[in-house]
């Protein structure tokens, strides 16, 4: 059959982009509604200058506080930032992919105990040791999401809860792990001479993963891997459609989350000198997952200030004693319903 | 033949969709399938796509076989689609929609972005590039900030159009384009059509209730009626054939008026 | 005590074990029938059901002591109460949230359940509570295999409530009604069914039969604490998703199926008890990747 005679591209067309620009409406691009506290904040540092500018206020700020604060101040300080690198990790699986992951703390104690055993029980250098647990984190995070990432997502929660516990039980009763007391005697790394114990050593750490868990998470935001993760979330089909292997795009999410988690474990057990069991439960898991729901699932900043939240957050109601904990949940349950993107505003787009 | 369905049969719970298809697109194209409402063409597309198993018969694209391959597999092959119910990523921009179709053509994995490696950056830069390209050829240069949820209608079915296209497709499937435009649209849908061809060099099968159009644009004619295909041929042959005339009658549609 | 006896005896504690599953296990099964969701709190019913059921006795004990009379009745007000609380969870929190995402629902689900534990946490500051009883240990024996009384009547009441339940699916009204809501809601609103009546009904049932599991393990362990309904929660599932999660009849069978599972595999050599959850969690993640659908499942149409 013959070609049907090609058409000259219109005239028109070349100058109707400027028409639609003309037209396009500004207005919608944002959110309408209330802009509360930390919409304006975001706002005042929307140009690049001022972000940069405030990324090095806060940047000073981290660094100067152990030296004009308590040292039990630095400890907790130190924990919020242990938070913001598992927060940022279960982030990625939950906020970008969109995979409700109830046993991340599985990942953290995978990460701890790898290292724990390895330094401890076989004398292998600390920095030698830590590819090692990412490696066993990340061969977890294939083991347990391969099969399991086709399924419902619901399903999905519940089979991470139960690896969750099948991980803390292992550790419970194997030997290696030191059983229902755990390991004990971590030794303390050294790097270039410096031997990293004192709290303060351990807090300019955790300064350093932090920062570098954030600047990973924002990278990974900007990248055609996290588009993938909020096409897959969005709409598998029409990302399967577009070419996007939506099975790999979650495993990927998963294993990233799962490494997160063990850099977290590495120097958490390091830190402490000490893990057991009981460091890694169900309610640590959902500790960690109410700090990215509080704070926004997606949205970084929010994410900090979630972690930050649930650290601080319990320091400053110590006086409630069990009751904290019932307040924690209460305000889960209040903001999925009344308030179900998070504290910190939606920015994209 | 740069597509073509040997002997394809899909059937759910024991319902026969499609029966016995043999059909084929050539390169270059303009070609549509029409046929009766259930006739079986959205079963078609997904069965090509890959979304579909069909429970027999072969596939090729280009001599390779895309049968039991995965959708995202069949798309890095070579075909893209829209859908019959415009499916875009309705909270994320026009721009980003796009860039869903250059992800298939590009590589780069979480560590080259976690460390912005040169070759990353340079992709990031091709792929914004390619997809204002496309959302150009499209007209919708100047609406990539907005979210998509946010455009009319017609200008949503010309993005999931540009997305498409971005994935660089030999060959486009195109579900009921039309469907829900005014005259006007329709008329610069047939323009985008013939430019989608003529320009970019790729084939496009369509599924489309409107007669008019079907007629206007398309160098060959598929008639599915009852998952079979009951005939093929240029416009003229097909609208004086009396099976097609058949197929349609006791449907009340307004499609008949040829 | 020969292999024989062994066998028996771990076939009673499976049929015990078991009951308390099948029991949890509807809940969730009949839930997820009607409105798809996975309800994290319905452990923590059980265990609210177990304090309420506590609750209960110490307020009647007075006059009709502790015995079967008194458990027969606190159970009675657990499921009450609790049924209730089901309800007044599924209005204010699962509602409203039907529309949104399913991660939502999920999180709003985990939610509640932490509200409820964490409430009982509070309250008993964390202790075990003794739930006592003068129910005894009286019994008697069976060649070698001594079988209580409050063994018999436990899984005997789990039986008739799950008779009962049976009977209530598939001879009223109501119960067709729930089938029919679990299987098109948008239909049945157009018939002229009141679909939250349904929502509620079902909710109100699967959490008084969790009540019902709550005191009765209350009463025949002997002690109830705030964590309880974590793990039966989860091994409940577990057993709902082995029977096919959304038919009634696989959960008592997959409840059943769990108890003894545990039970028998459990003595496995080398496998030994510590290793009994970690048993349970392979068969949950093995099951829900080789075969969803469970035993008695509908499979979905399954694409791509």
């Amino acid at each position: 059959m013959a070609k049907s005679e090609p058409k000259p591209t219109p005239v028109s067309h070349v100058d109707e982009p400027e028409l639609h620009k003309h037209d396009s409406h500004e207005t919608d691009v944002h959110e309408p509604g209330p802009r509360n506290l930390f919409q304006r904040l975001y706002a005042a540092f929307e140009s690049p200058g001022r972000r940069r500018a405030l990324h090095v206020a806060i940047l000073a700020i981290l660094i100067v506080t152990p030296w004009i604060s308590s040292q039990y101040t630095t400890v907790i300080l130190t924990n919020a930032l242990l938070y913001v690198v598992l927060c940022l990790g279960l982030n990625i699986v939950v906020g970008y992919a969109g995979l409700l992951d109830l046993g991340y703390a599985a990942f953290f104690a995978v990460g701890a105990y790898t290292v724990s055993i390895l330094t401890q029980q076989f004398g292998v250098n600390f920095w030698a040791a830590i590819p090692f647990s990412l490696m066993a984190a990340a061969l977890a995070g294939v083991i347990i999401g391969g099969p399991t990432l086709r399924l419902r997502s619901d399903y999905l929660a519940i089979v991470t809860l139960g690896f969750g516990e099948i991980v803390r039980f292992t550790a419970r009763n194997l030997e290696i792990t030191g059983g229902a007391s755990g390991l004990s005697h971590i030794p303390e790394p050294s790097l270039f001479g410096w031997h990293i114990d004192s709290s303060i050593d351990f807090y300019y750490v955790f300064v350093v993963l932090a920062v570098l868990a954030y600047i990973a998470s924002q990278r990974l935001f900007d990248s055609r891997l996290g588009r993938a993760w909020l096409y897959v979330r969005h709409d598998e089909d029409a990302a399967e459609a577009m070419g996007i292997n939506r099975v790999a795009t979650k495993l990927t999410a998963y294993v990233i989350g799962a490494i997160f988690g063990a850099i977290g474990g590495i120097f958490f057990s390091v830190n402490l000198g000490a893990i057991s069991p009981e460091s890694f439960s169900f309610q640590q898991s959902v500790l960690i997952l109410l700090a990215v729901v509080l704070g926004g699932m997606g949205k970084i900043p929010g994410v900090i200030l979630g972690a930050f939240i649930v650290v601080l957050g319990p320091e400053l109601l110590r006086d409630f004693g069990t009751l904290r904990l019932l307040i924690f949940a209460v305000l889960l349950l209040l903001i999925m319903l009344f308030r179900p993107s998070g504290i910190w505003p939606e920015k994209r787009s | 033949m740069l597509l073509q369905l040997k002997q394809v049969s899909l059937s759910f719970a024991g319902n026969t969709v499609l029966h016995d298809v043999n059909f084929g697109v050539d390169a270059g194209r303009i070609h549509s399938l029409i046929g009766p409402n259930g006739a079986g063409k959205t079963s078609m597309f997904n069965v090509i796509t890959g979304f579909y198993r069909p429970q027999q018969g072969d596939i090729t694209l280009d001599g390779e076989r895309i049968v039991k391959r995965k959708p995202h597999a069949v798309t890095r092959l070579g075909i893209a689609r829209t859908f019959q119910n415009v499916r875009l990523f309705r909270e994320m921009s026009v721009l980003e929609n796009v860039m869903a179709g250059q992800h298939c053509r590009t590589r780069a994995g979480a560590l080259a972005a976690i460390l912005r490696l040169p070759s990353q950056r340079a992709e990031e830069r091709r792929i914004l590039e390619t997809s204002l390209e496309c959302l150009d050829f499209v007209d919708l240069l100047g609406h990539q900030d907005r979210l998509a949820t946010n455009l009319a209608y017609g200008h949503q079915r010309r993005v999931e159009i540009a997305r498409a296209l971005a994935t660089e497709p030999k060959l486009l499937l195109l579900d009921e384009p039309a469907a829900g435009l005014n005259s006007h649209e329709k008329q610069a849908l047939i323009e985008l059509i013939r430019r989608i061809r003529d320009e970019r060099g790729v084939a496009v099968l369509l599924i489309e209730h409107d007669m008019s159009l079907v007629m206007n644009v398309s160098e060959r004619i598929s008639v599915l009626d009852h998952g079979s295909l009951i005939t093929e041929g240029d416009p003229q042959t097909v609208q004086n054939d009396p099976k097609v005339i058949e197929a349609y009658l006791g449907q009340d549609d307004e499609e008949l008026a040829l | 005590m020969t292999w024989y006896d062994s066998f028996l005896q771990q076939l009673v504690d499976g049929l015990v074990l078991g009951s308390f599953y099948a029991l949890v296990a509807l809940g969730y099964t009949m839930v997820f029938g009607v409105i798809k969701l996975l309800n994290f709190a319905h452990g923590d019913l059980y265990m609210t059901g177990a304090f309420a059921g506590f609750g209960g006795l110490s307020l009647i004990s007075g006059f009709v002591g502790t015995g079967w009379l008194g458990i027969f009745i606190a159970m009675l007000l657990a499921m009450l109460a609790v049924g209730c609380l089901g309800v007044v969870i599924e209005r204010v929190a699962y509602h409203p949230m039907l529309g949104a995402p399913r991660l939502s629902i999920l999180i709003t689900a985990l939610a509640v359940s932490l509200v409820l534990q964490n409430a009982a946490l509070a309250m008993t500051g964390g202790q075990y509570t003794a739930f006592r009883t003068d129910l005894g240990f009286d019994g008697f024996n069976l060649g070698n295999l001594y079988l209580s009384y409050n063994q018999i009547v436990l899984v005997a009441t789990a039986a008739i409530l799950m008779i009962a339940l049976e009977l209530f699916v598939s001879k009223t009204l109501y119960g067709r009604a729930m089938r029919a809501v679990s299987i098109d809601k948008d239909m049945c609103r157009m018939m002229g069914i009141n679909v939250s009546a349904v929502i509620a009904v079902t909710f109100f049932i699967g959490s008084g039969l969790a009540a019902a599991a709550g005191t009765m393990a209350g009463a025949y362990y002997g002690s109830i604490w705030y964590f309880m309904g974590f793990l039966i929660g989860l091994k409940a599932f577990t057993a709902a998703v082995i029977g096919g999660i959304g038919s009634i009849t696989g959960a008592m069978l997959g409840g059943l199926i769990l108890g003894l599972l545990e039970s028998f595999g459990t003595h496995i050599p080398f496998i030994g008890s510590e290793w009994k959850d970690v048993f349970t969690f392979s068969i949950l993640i093995l099951v829900l990747v080789f075969k969803p659908t469970g035993l008695l499942g509908k499979s979905e149409v399954e694409r791509m």
